[in-house]
């Protein structure tokens, strides 16, 4: 078997094994789908109330979207957090496999959850909204800013899943406070252009930013993606810049965690 | 691929191993585990010292053999399977796995070997057919093959085949233990550490997995690190025994070695029990206790 066939076995492997998760949990997913179907309604409401339709499509796109985002976002930073809370971590991370088969594993079964995730708040959207007018939208802008924002999010996901790495009691917490801040400061329901300047600088620097405005010119005003490349290079710069730098962090963490034994540690 | 453990021959001849999808030759005379002046410190605080978890440790371990390792607990036992496995880092001195150095070659070191601990631990909800795919998988085996090979493991360690898909939160510790037992001898290692892998099992469950060990060692060329607090296990099973004691190897030899020892040196009737408490100076019922309480509050 080459190396390569190996590697992807193994990431395979990671697939698989969210899926079984996901399957026994299933009741919990549930419960998680209306939660996040919940919280998107809320936030749509509101466009609903002020009466005008380009609002309500603005606040729903970013309702959708950063939902979809920060399911992959979850599922990548809490892949040590559950390890460590299963007890399996130190099984993991003695298996012969490198970090970045089971993060492309993690990557792989996070985005396809995301996906169906959020056709079902989509749907739920639609049933309580059935007559918004999408019929500029500019489906391949859509997809496209949909993969290239996965893509940029991987790099600060392995970042934020070194917290669960260092910090056992409270590590995985602390990628919600990551997940708050890109959610301030991307412009998922209002324009950037209301924050503090100093808060713009980091709205720059957030992946969210781009993918998100671009899914909304591409769904609302079917803009093509040929039109909005502003968008689309930083998240390809994010992404090229920032898998590489979180898997170097990352495996200086988990140098860290072996020599001071905290892989050790469940909870 | 290497051997599989029961019902098939190895498809390998005993002077090879496959290493990163490549099946290189070994010479007999390497070691299957060599641990030279290893030492572990860990750091608990800026103005404390350093706690010294393992302090200049040589063990060899021959291929095919089963040493052990005895020590009352915190001697360091589970810190050495943990240097083995890679999962915590060297401070001195160096292991190699079949001549493979764990420092430089950790990616073909880790193929080799497998761990058992004192804890299953195990995705809970999920079944242990599932926890064991995963393994399985991790470890580049084939997926039908290695469901059937699991379900072999198992029923011979005594799970039904209908249990299989259960969750193994339904199942109890002891059969949980057999499925990390399972977990580990599925992906065929050629080194296997065995961290107290009968604690807490009842006696038939306890006498299944001390036969399957030596099934393991006597048919399928697997060496064995066991650390035991069972010392009727380590005379049956072990054919040298390291005693630790607050990190150091304090004695070394085979068991009839040791009672030798104790019997010539201290005057003592010759039991591993004698030598126990003569090397570790703690009784051993102290020891069980304290793990009686550790299972107890793990359970909790």
């Amino acid at each position: 078997m080459t190396l390569l066939t190996h590697e992807l076995k193994a990431s395979y492997a990671f697939i698989e094994r969210n899926f079984f998760l996901t399957r026994r949990y299933w009741g919990w997913e549930l419960a998680f789908l209306v939660y996040s179907a919940a919280g998107a309604l809320s936030i749509s409401l509101i466009g609903a109330e002020s009466g005008n339709p380009r609002l309500l499509l603005t606040l729903i796109v970013g309702a959708i979207f950063w939902n979809y985002l920060s399911v992959v976002f979850s599922w990548i930073a809490e892949t040590i957090a559950v390890e460590r809370w299963e007890g399996t971590l130190e099984y993991t991370m003695m298996a012969p496999v490198h970090r970045s088969t089971q993060l492309l594993g993690s990557v792989a079964y996070a985005m396809a959850y995301g996906v169906i995730h959020t056709i079902a708040i989509l749907i739920a959207m639609l049933l309580f909204f059935p007559d918004l007018a999408a019929a500029n939208a500019n489906p391949l802008t859509v997809v496209v800013f949909m993969v290239l924002g996965s893509f940029s999010f991987v790099g600060i996901a392995m970042l934020a899943a070194i917290l669960p790495l260092l910090y056992v009691e409270r590590g995985a917490q602390m990628t919600f406070v990551l997940q708050s801040v890109l959610l301030l400061v991307s412009g998922v329901y209002y324009s950037i252009d209301v924050l503090p300047g100093w808060m713009q600088v980091l709205s720059r620097l957030s992946p969210a930013t781009y993918a998100i405005d671009g899914v909304r010119r591409g769904l609302i005003d079917g803009v093509p993606i040929g039109d909005l490349l502003g968008d689309a290079w930083p998240l390809v710069v994010m992404g090229i810049v920032m898998i590489p730098v979180g898997l170097w962090a990352f495996g200086r963490a988990e140098q860290y965690a072996k020599r001071t034994g905290k892989l050790k540690r469940v909870g | 691929m290497t051997a599989t453990l029961l019902g098939q021959p190895k498809t390998l001849a005993p002077d090879r191993l496959a290493v990163d999808g490549r099946v290189e030759t070994i010479d007999g005379a390497v070691p299957a585990l060599l641990v030279e002046g290893v030492t572990k410190r860990f750091v608990v605080g800026r103005s404390k010292r350093p706690v010294l978890a393992i302090v200049d440790v040589s063990i060899r371990l021959e291929r095919g053999g089963i040493v052990g390792i005895l020590g009352a607990n915190g001697s360091g036992k589970s810190t050495l399977i943990r240097l083995v496995s890679g999962l915590l880092t060297l401070d001195e001195g160096r292991v190699e796995v079949f001549g493979h150095d764990l420092g430089r070659e950790e990616m073909a070191v880790k193929r080799l070997i497998n761990r058992v601990s004192v804890d299953a631990a195990f995705f809970k909800k999920l079944s242990p057919m599932e926890n064991l795919l995963f393994a399985a998988r991790l470890y580049g085996l084939d997926a039908g093959r290695a469901r059937g090979e699991a379900i072999e493991i198992l029923e011979r360690l005594g799970i039904a085949r209908k249990r299989v898909d259960r969750p193994v939160e339904q199942m109890s510790r002891g059969m949980q233990q057999k499925v990390a037992i399972a977990r580990a001898l599925l992906t065929s290692p050629t080194l296997l550490l065995l961290d107290e892998p009968t604690t807490g099992l009842d006696p038939r469950s306890k006498l299944d997995v001390q036969a399957f060990i030596e099934d393991v060692r006597t048919n399928h060329d697997t060496s064995i690190v066991l650390t035991t607090h069972d010392l009727d296990e380590a005379d049956r099973l072990c054919d040298r025994i390291a005693v630790l004691n607050e990190g150091r190897v304090v004695a070394q030899d085979t068991p009839a070695g040791l009672k030798r020892l104790v019997a010539e040196a201290h005057g003592q009737e010759p039991t591993l029990h004698n030598v126990f408490m003569t090397y570790t100076g703690r009784s051993l019922d102290d020891d069980v206790e304290e793990d009686a309480d550790d299972a107890a509050d793990t359970a909790d």
